[in-house]
């Protein structure tokens, strides 16, 4: 399983959840599997996406949010663990789709592909909720039985990237068309 | 007249409804006005580029954030705020200490101190310097100018504000 197959199966179960998505290839390929306004693209700012979820499952308690992160971004912003856990906002799911390598740069290796464990960071960060899943089969269900709670959810698969283009979108207009979905509600 | 009170008076007014905060001498009292009156919410962060990702999460859900944090967190900031908040056109508001100027007691303060200005102007954040408590009445015009232009803005705190403290 690689990323591509991961996002393919996330994307099965999004119905009025709200997606922070990891800059580079995880956006690009999320674009296209399937691009829509409740999607919250990032172009910059590598490591910043499970803190803009918080910050959006804060602002937006009625709202699902999932952070769709990576092995090198969240290593790049390990505390925000620590404050996402502290919170613990029940409607937030941190999905870290761990392919072991910085996917968008070259496929260099992190260090979770020798003795970094990110599950247990997040326990000793404080998630109550963690679950690892290495199986394309188990995503899906996983998912869809989460209940409400504060979601660790770390997908491991292998390198590599799918061949898409860049996202045809301005900033603003994912900030505006972000936003103007959340003034229609669901 | 009471700084730390007429400071959070000021913020709170202006429709601010979030904190993100790190600690800092200076900005001490403020804090702990925001710790016991409980009127907004708070979100204590690990690290100040974190906190600006938080305050845009919570900028697009609908929510006025600000940050509190010294002037040494705007270094490791940067980024964000050059290729999240000012490339999305995100108004959040940075309310900073100035640490490293005069009266300055720790001397690692000072280098940061000495180019924060420069720093604010190079990334263009547009900087409210609040030196005296006359000044605390130009939040209200940080805070409007922020959300009327989309633009992020930066309130430096100065010691002198807080007189022979």
């Amino acid at each position: 399983m690689k990323r591509y197959d991961a996002l393919k199966e996330i994307v099965k179960i999004l119905k009025n959840e709200l997606v922070i998505s990891n800059l580079g290839f995880p956006s690009r390929e999320l674009y296209q599997l399937k691009d829509r306004d409740e999607n919250f693209y990032m172009l910059g700012s590598m490591g910043l996406a499970s803190s803009i979820a918080l910050g959006l499952a804060v602002s937006q308690p009625n709202r699902k949010v999932f952070s769709i992160d990576g092995d090198g971004s969240i290593l790049m912003n390990l505390g925000t663990l620590s404050t996402i856990a502290h919170i613990n906002p029940e409607n937030l799911t941190i999905i870290v789709i761990d392919n072991e390598s910085y996917g968008s740069t070259g496929n260099q290796k992190t260090h979770t592909s020798s003795r970094t464990d990110l599950a247990l960071i997040a326990k000793g960060a404080g998630f109550e909720s963690i679950v690892v899943i290495s199986n394309q089969d188990a995503i899906k269900k996983k998912l869809k039985n989460q209940g409400t709670g504060c979601h660790f959810v770390l997908i491991k698969t292998n390198p590599g990237n799918a061949n898409v283009g860049i996202i045809p979108l301005e900033a603003e207009k994912i900030k505006e068309r972000f936003m103007l979905s959340l003034e229609r509600g669901s | 007249m009471n700084i730390d009170l007429k400071l959070y008076e000021s913020i709170r007014d202006s429709g601010i409804n979030l904190f993100l905060t790190l600690p800092d001498n200076m900005i001490q009292g403020l804090l702990k006005i925001i710790d016991e009156k409980k009127e907004i919410n708070q979100i204590s962060i690990t690290r100040e580029e974190e906190g600006i990702g938080i305050a845009v999460g919570a900028y697009l859900g609908g929510l006025n954030p600000a940050l509190l944090i010294q002037n040494s967190g705007l270094g490791n900031s940067i980024n964000a705020i050059k290729s999240l908040v000012q490339l999305y056109k995100i108004p959040i508001l940075l309310i900073m200490s100035h640490r490293g100027m005069e009266k300055e007691k720790i001397a690692a303060q000072v280098p940061m101190g000495q180019v924060t200005l420069k720093l604010l102007d190079c990334i263009n954040l547009k900087t409210f310097i609040i030196s005296t408590a006359e000044m605390i009445e130009n939040i209200k015009k940080a805070v409007e100018y922020s959300q009327d232009s989309n633009d992020s803005v930066a309130i430096l705190l100065e010691c002198s504000l807080w007189g022979e403290n």
